[in-house]
């Protein structure tokens, strides 16, 4: 169950790429077990490390330097999270500590993916995303409830984002989504058994 | 209300209003594989849930499995990677869901399998963590990538909680130049909008020349629809769907008859769509990427746009404005659930028919099912690809990715049939260039990037 998210304050990591698949985010070859777990040391692995299998630090990934390490909150552009529907990709980031990615467009799976592991996703316009990479070591606050982004370096600044109540309460509540849609169970019995005289084939298929 | 395609089969699936602009859908059919799947189940399991109704659900082996020939039943092509094979199969047998085992004389991709066993049908609502689900939507159904959380969702409730998507319409119109295959309609259409172009929605591609495309290219088209940023894609059903699913063992059978349901799977003449783009197929040209994303891709033999990003570039080897022709190549690939079928590889075997791999170039092959193997090695076709030096191997997703262990070298350039050129997709610092089948087998005769048409014309074999 992951961790309820309502205000978060953290320090930012902008990766101003376009289009940064879940490949990058964790490339495949660090998917080592059948398990959610112990994902976060492959986390961007590619640009993180000298060697692909290796563990030494390259000297020019942001997350990699020192005054980085507390790094809750990523940047990015638009996109983000495209390409295979790799959870691992949100495990991994959970795993490392990241609580909220702010881009300017992400992949659709990638952005279900997050919110079901307590990652909240914020697609702010273009230009607000890249005022707020343009600061070094950007603090950043969000207010989930409010639905509002602040940062310690604009001050006066604001910005607002969308997300509907469902994801929010997922987020802000831990809710279990089996258990939630279970509640629904008598309603889903009656489509299938209402379906099941309607494709009687699908029904009987082998 | 005039609906689209897409409406209707919503509105089939959809089980009540869950609150808050959510729907839950009704999955008729969920698919897994060992590599995303695996972990479903294992979830599933720890938890205690059920799955609802194991018939529903096929567990495929794929991602992982070995493409030697001759491969083991627990042989996985990555090192560390048979425990994906071993633990999703016992999973799936202790939870009593199908499964098409790596030694089932059925075995292949997840993509390439459900279309063959008739697990994917018009109107049926599929799902399976992997986001080339959205394939499916050729055959008329309503298919789309998910998660690992989602998929035991699905499997535990039946349903998934989901918001409608917006609708796209992309209506391909005329005649596609010969040569010019569905991979590169799909090139041409992220180049020209962006690997964000698809903007979440459902897409439905309709028009003369998407008529025009057979079954396996319509996969082929929809299969891409991810790299767009797209939901999923779907395809009216037509006449060619119908007679390809005939006789399939998941597909209804002689006794039951076409459902009736299938009938109006098109959109009505006045239905509305969010978005619409119109492309004419005569305008659209053989196709290769230069970049590390979809959308850097440009038909073959012209340059490289001046303002080309930089990383993209400095990935790739390459500079702004260089046209791709004659730069030698280390790799050939051929398979994929993009282009691993029977059409994919005939198309390559009439380019490699008399003629040889060049030295230097290490050119695979890998059917995407066995079915798709029994196939060509019945029609000879395997003899093409070995005698033109190519590795014929075991099917499964294969090199499409990287997953650890042997691959090509760092700084390889490699010309492959699949559908991501993302950075180290197929291996650390590969260069990987998209394209169609017949394209691949070209550049692995010349060992450099060309067209099918630049080869010199083969010796006769003596006879």
């Amino acid at each position: 169950m992951p961790r309820p998210l309502t205000v978060h304050n953290g320090l930012a990591a902008a990766i101003m790429r376009d289009n940064i698949d879940t490949d990058q985010i964790i490339p495949s070859r660090e998917m080592k077990a059948v398990s959610r777990d112990g994902l976060s040391d492959g986390l961007f692995a590619g640009w993180r490390y000298t060697e692909p299998g290796g563990r030494e630090p390259t000297s020019d990934f942001i997350l990699n330097r020192p005054e980085q390490a507390d790094t809750s909150i990523l940047i990015s552009g638009e996109n983000f999270g495209c390409g295979s529907s790799r959870e691992h990709a949100a495990w991994a980031l959970a795993e490392y500590g990241i609580r909220v990615i702010i881009a300017k467009s992400f992949g659709e799976i990638f952005h279900g993916n997050c919110l079901r592991n307590g990652i909240l996703p914020i697609s702010l316009p273009p230009e607000e995303v890249d005022k707020l990479a343009a600061i070094d070591g950007a603090v950043i606050s969000v207010d989930l409830p409010e639905q509002s982004v602040e940062c310690r370096q604009l001050p006066g600044w604001n910005a607002t984002f969308e997300i509907g109540d469902y994801p929010k309460r997922l987020l802000s509540e831990g809710l279990e989504p089996i258990a939630l849609t279970l509640t629904d169970k008598a309603k889903i019995e009656r489509f299938f058994e209402r379906d099941s005289e309607r494709r009687p084939w699908l029904y009987s298929a082998a | 209300m005039a609906q689209t395609l897409f409406d209707k089969l919503w509105e089939r699936h959809r089980v009540c209003d869950a609150g808050d602009g959510y729907d839950l859908i009704a999955i008729d059919r969920l698919l897994l594989h060992e590599r995303t799947g695996g972990v479903a189940l294992k979830s599933l399991q720890e938890s205690g849930y059920k799955v609802r109704d194991p018939s529903r659900v096929f567990a495929i082996m794929d991602h992982i499995v070995s493409f030697r020939a001759g491969r083991g039943r627990n042989d996985a092509r990555s090192p560390g990677g048979e425990t994906f094979i071993t633990e999703t199969r016992s999973m799936a047998q202790a939870a009593g869901i199908h499964l098409i085992d790596t030694d089932d004389p059925n075995q292949g991709i997840v993509h390439v399998v459900a279309p063959e066993q008739g697990i994917a049908l018009p109107g049926l609502s599929l799902v399976c963590p992997d986001s080339h689900t959205c394939s499916l939507g050729a055959l008329g159904a309503l298919a789309w990538g998910i998660g690992s959380s989602e998929a035991e969702h699905a499997m535990v409730t039946g349903v998934l909680r989901m918001q409608k998507p917006k609708q796209m319409r992309i209506q391909i119109d005329g005649a596609l130049p010969v040569g010019t295959s569905a991979k590169d309609v799909a090139l041409y259409l992220i180049a020209r909008h962006g690997a964000g172009g698809g903007q979440r929605c459902a897409i439905e591609f309709c028009g003369s020349a998407v008529e025009a495309l057979d079954v396996e290219a319509r996969l082929t088209l929809c299969n891409m629809a991810v790299e767009f940023a797209a939901f999923t894609a779907v395809i009216a059903p037509d006449r060619k769907i119908l007679d390809y699913l005939s006789g399939r063992p998941f597909a209804p059978n002689d006794k039951t008859g076409i459902p009736a349901e299938w009938r109006d799977l098109k959109t009505d003449s006045d239905a509305a769509f969010a978005y619409e783009i119109v492309l004419n197929a005569a305008d659209i040209q053989p196709q290769m990427s230069w970049g590390t994303s979809p959308e850097e891709s440009a038909p073959l033999g012209t340059e490289i746009p001046t303002d080309a990003r930089s990383q993209a570039l400095d990935y790739m080897g390459l500079e702004p404005g260089q046209v791709l022709n004659n730069l030698q190549i280390d790799g050939a690939f051929i398979g994929s659930c993009t282009n691993g079928r029977l059409s994919d590889l005939q198309a390559a075997a009439k380019v490699l028919e008399g003629r040889r791999v060049a030295d230097g170039v290490r050119a695979v092959c890998v059917p995407g099912s066995q079915n798709v193997r029994a196939e060509a090695e019945k029609l000879g076709i395997d003899r093409v690809f070995k005698q033109a030096g190519f590795e014929w191997g075991e099917p499964g997703c294969a090199m499409c990715f990287y997953a650890g262990g042997e691959t090509f070298a760092p700084g390889a350039r490699v010309v492959s049939s699949t559908n991501r050129n993302f950075e180290g997709r197929q291996g650390p610092g590969v260069r990987t260039h998209l394209t169609s089948p017949a394209i691949v087998a070209a550049c692995a005769v010349a060992g450099k990037i060309c067209a099918p048409a630049d080869l010199p014309v083969p010796q006769k074999e003596p006879v």
